[in-house]
């Protein structure tokens, strides 16, 4: 082969390399735009109305130029018109009075952000935030706020090797503490030290000083109770992930892979005083953090499958293990009861 | 049209002026493009999973981990095929081929599988292409400035590296959530990356094509090679993952953490600055005394790192020594190995010398955590340096005289 049809063959890639590029991203921008001409519009109700009575406060993902957006519905009408607030997260919890939003900046570097909300969806406070939002957490009493993110180590031996950062910040004022250098990791009633240890999704009790968490090192995750007074974290059971408390305090739903293959997971409800734990109907793989609807019930979100990325819902299934799934708010992600 | 291809050591002159081999120079070029196409990757995956597929990472944090295991193994075996066909051209393409192949499978997979398949091939792929890549680079090179061709080649990669984060950004910017339009352009940078390797990089072979096994161990075992693989490990067992590092500075104050994703960027720019410098210095004064010097300045980075506050100055220095390490380490390394093996096991032995130091560097990470978790991150950090200091020693006296 001569140095000119060398030339020329790279030419002929060059161009394709480049044109088939540019195609895409104008076909990319094209489906955009098609997919929000021919989206039903989103019935939209007002939102003071909707914010006085309980309420599900969510990242909407109905296609539109709403999308991404914080939105909230009655309880009493989940699939009905929902009020649009002012905020876009990515991840989304929300008491009466407060609000945390975590969300991604996206520029030529991309930064992230954590911020407290108040009632009128305005920042009253910034988070430190490291790495790609991932659960965030209010407790009851709105003392605390808990962020999860990923950071990744960008390590030259080890590029890509993502670890979680869990930290929780009390929104009077003061330092965060961060889970896995502030606290010390029982378990067995023997200490944790191994370098691998990550922690992520917190969920509060209302007494100030407890919460749950997940703990994990290796493949190996724990269901963990949390002591902010004695920064202590003390191992309940195994292979458990993300958990939610009840509102009644009783139970503990979290997702559990049991048995399953890496990436899988089912949800389970575990019973404090007895220690047993029951799985739920949902057959689906769950991979987030549960919020309980009411004592009977769960609400989490599941991608939509089959209609491409960024699509999901949120479902609802009874806490019990009986039952069959079904969706409760359309084209939502994130929720948060708010009563 | 003529281009003149300088691939054959001895026919260029030696010394400050001489070029480096055209073959280095597109072999860094391959390296460009393919580095862009996987960092556009690396860089939003965390993103496009969390934000658009609803997943969460630490199930892939623990995949990779093993990854990085198997990725050793298969450089091994990457020099080893190298070494045994001859081919190292078609060996390179094999790898370089297959992580750009492993782009177009990530546009239409949606789940966590199909994800954690990609990255692995792209982490085959990688282990797959380094040694035969460095077998050619030194077999186009005139032995006696190896350094600069490998500073040249790390330059290039580097660039790419810098690259990727912002070319994949910069198209979630025009089209917001477009990330399969990402995929595209990362599969079509790897596409021109092995276009550039397939059409233009000469399908150089060493004389006497293709060693037996047996005598490919013999080569291995030598005790021309026992000294500087001995050495390089002794040397990565004191290494601390740069994630400590980072995490150190991160930790004691608030400026680093506000910027952390920007440490990595500052460490690649002076990688790339210093890498073609370091290099030519290499070539004058000795590749053993370069590599030595840049633990010197790994341990200066300890030194600062640990006893840094947080402020902008200490970080900027830790920073720019670590870039310094790599930039005196990372091509060096190959060089100095290049010369003390024939021709015929090259492939084999850059790459067991390459896979000495991940596999030492891998172990000690675990070690150090320990450390790192009962001492505080500034006594560990001063132990390790207090390691490295009597590592340079018994490294400097393995690999005395080996440059003459």
């Amino acid at each position: 082969m001569s140095l000119r049809s060398k030339l020329a063959a790279f030419a002929v890639v060059l161009v394709l390399a480049f044109g088939g590029t540019v195609w895409s991203i104008l076909h990319t921008r094209e489906k955009q735009a098609d997919a929000v001409e021919a989206a039903p519009p989103v019935p939209v109700t007002d939102l003071a109305t909707v914010a006085a009575e309980p309420h599900i406060v969510f990242r909407s993902t109905a296609i539109g130029n709403d999308y991404g957006r914080v939105a909230m519905v009655p309880l009493t009408d989940p699939d009905g018109p929902r009020a649009f607030t002012k905020v876009a997260c990515d991840r989304v919890y929300a008491h009466r009075d407060e609000a945390v939003c975590m969300y991604s900046k996206p520029s030529l570097v991309t930064t992230y952000r954590a911020e407290v909300l108040n009632q009128d969806w305005e920042v009253r406070a910034s988070l430190p935030l490291n790495g790609v939002p991932s659960r965030t957490r209010l407790s009851p009493d709105g003392g605390w706020a808990a962020t999860t993110t990923f950071v990744s180590g960008h390590a030259y031996s080890s590029p890509g090797d993502f670890s979680t950062e869990t930290l929780i910040t009390p929104l009077s004022g003061g330092k965060s503490l961060n889970l896995e250098t502030n606290f010390t990791l029982y378990v067995d009633g023997r200490r944790n030290t191994a370098r691998n240890r990550n922690l992520w999704g917190v969920t509060f009790t209302g007494d100030d000083d407890h919460f749950y968490a997940t703990a994990a090192s290796g493949a190996t995750t724990w269901l963990v109770r949390g002591s902010i007074k004695d920064r202590t974290l003390t191992a309940l059971r195994e292979d458990a992930e993300c958990p939610s408390l009840s509102p009644d305090g009783a139970r503990v739903a979290f997702k559990t892979r049991n048995g399953q293959a890496q990436g899988q997971w089912m949800i389970a409800v575990y019973d404090l005083a007895t220690g047993r734990s029951t799985l739920l109907a949902e057959k689906h793989s769950v991979d987030d953090q549960i919020e309980w609807l009411d004592d009977q019930r769960v609400l989490y979100g599941l991608p939509r499958s089959g209609s491409g990325p960024s699509a999901s819902d949120v479902w609802v299934v009874p806490a019990d293990g009986t039952g069959t799934p079904s969706i409760f708010v359309p084209d939502a992600w994130s929720p948060a009861v708010v009563r | 049209m003529y281009i003149t291809i300088r691939d054959r050591p001895g026919k260029q002159q030696a010394g400050p002026k001489a070029r480096v081999a055209t073959t280095v120079v597109l072999l860094g070029v391959v390296s460009l493009l393919t580095d862009i196409s996987s960092e556009m990757v690396t860089a939003v995956l965390p993103l496009y999973m969390t934000a658009e597929l609803g997943l969460s990472l630490l199930a892939y944090g623990v995949v990779d981990g093993l990854y990085q295991g198997v990725s050793a193994l298969v450089r091994i075996f990457g020099g080893y095929l190298n070494d045994r066909t001859n081919r190292p051209k078609w060996v390179a393409v094999f790898g370089y081929g297959i992580s750009a192949l492993s782009r177009v499978a990530l546009i239409p997979a949606h789940s966590f599988a199909a994800i954690t398949g990609v990255i692995t091939a792209d982490r085959l792929g990688k282990g797959f292409r380094t040694a035969p890549r460095d077998a050619l680079i030194a077999d186009a090179s005139e032995p006696s400035m190896l350094g600069r061709a490998f500073g040249v080649h790390r330059t290039l990669d580097t660039i790419g590296a810098a690259l990727g984060p912002l070319v994949a950004f910069g198209l979630l910017l025009i089209v917001p959530g477009g990330y399969s339009s990402v995929f595209v352009a990362s599969f079509a940078f790897g596409l021109l990356g092995v276009t550039v390797l397939v059409l233009f990089v000469p399908d150089l072979r060493t004389s006497g094509g293709g060693l037996a096994a047996k005598r490919l161990f013999v080569e291995l075992a030598s005790p021309r090679l026992r000294k500087p693989l001995l050495a390089a490990g002794l040397l990565g067992l004191f290494t601390v993952s740069d994630g400590f590092l980072y995490l150190s500075l991160q930790h004691s104050g608030d400026f680093a953490a506000r910027w952390f994703p920007l440490m990595y960027v500052g460490t690649n720019l002076v990688y790339l600055t210093l890498a073609i410098p370091l290099g030519r210095l290499s070539d004058r004064i000795g590749r053993a005394r370069v590599f030595l010097g840049g633990h010197a300045a790994l341990l200066l980075t300890y030194l600062v790192a640990g006893g840094s506050s947080g402020g902008l100055i200490a970080t900027l220095v830790a920073l720019g020594l670590l870039g310094a390490y790599y930039a005196a380490t990372d091509g060096v390394l190959p060089a100095l190995i290049s010369k003390r093996v024939p021709a015929a096991a090259r492939g084999s032995g850059i790459a067991a010398a390459q896979t000495v130091v991940v596999l030492a560097r891998f172990a000690v990470s675990l070690a150090f955590a320990g450390l790192w978790e009962t001492m505080g991150p500034q006594h560990a950090l001063y132990l390790a340096a207090g390691f490295l200091v009597a590592g340079i020693g018994v490294a400097g006296w393995l690999l005395k005289g080996i440059d003459s």
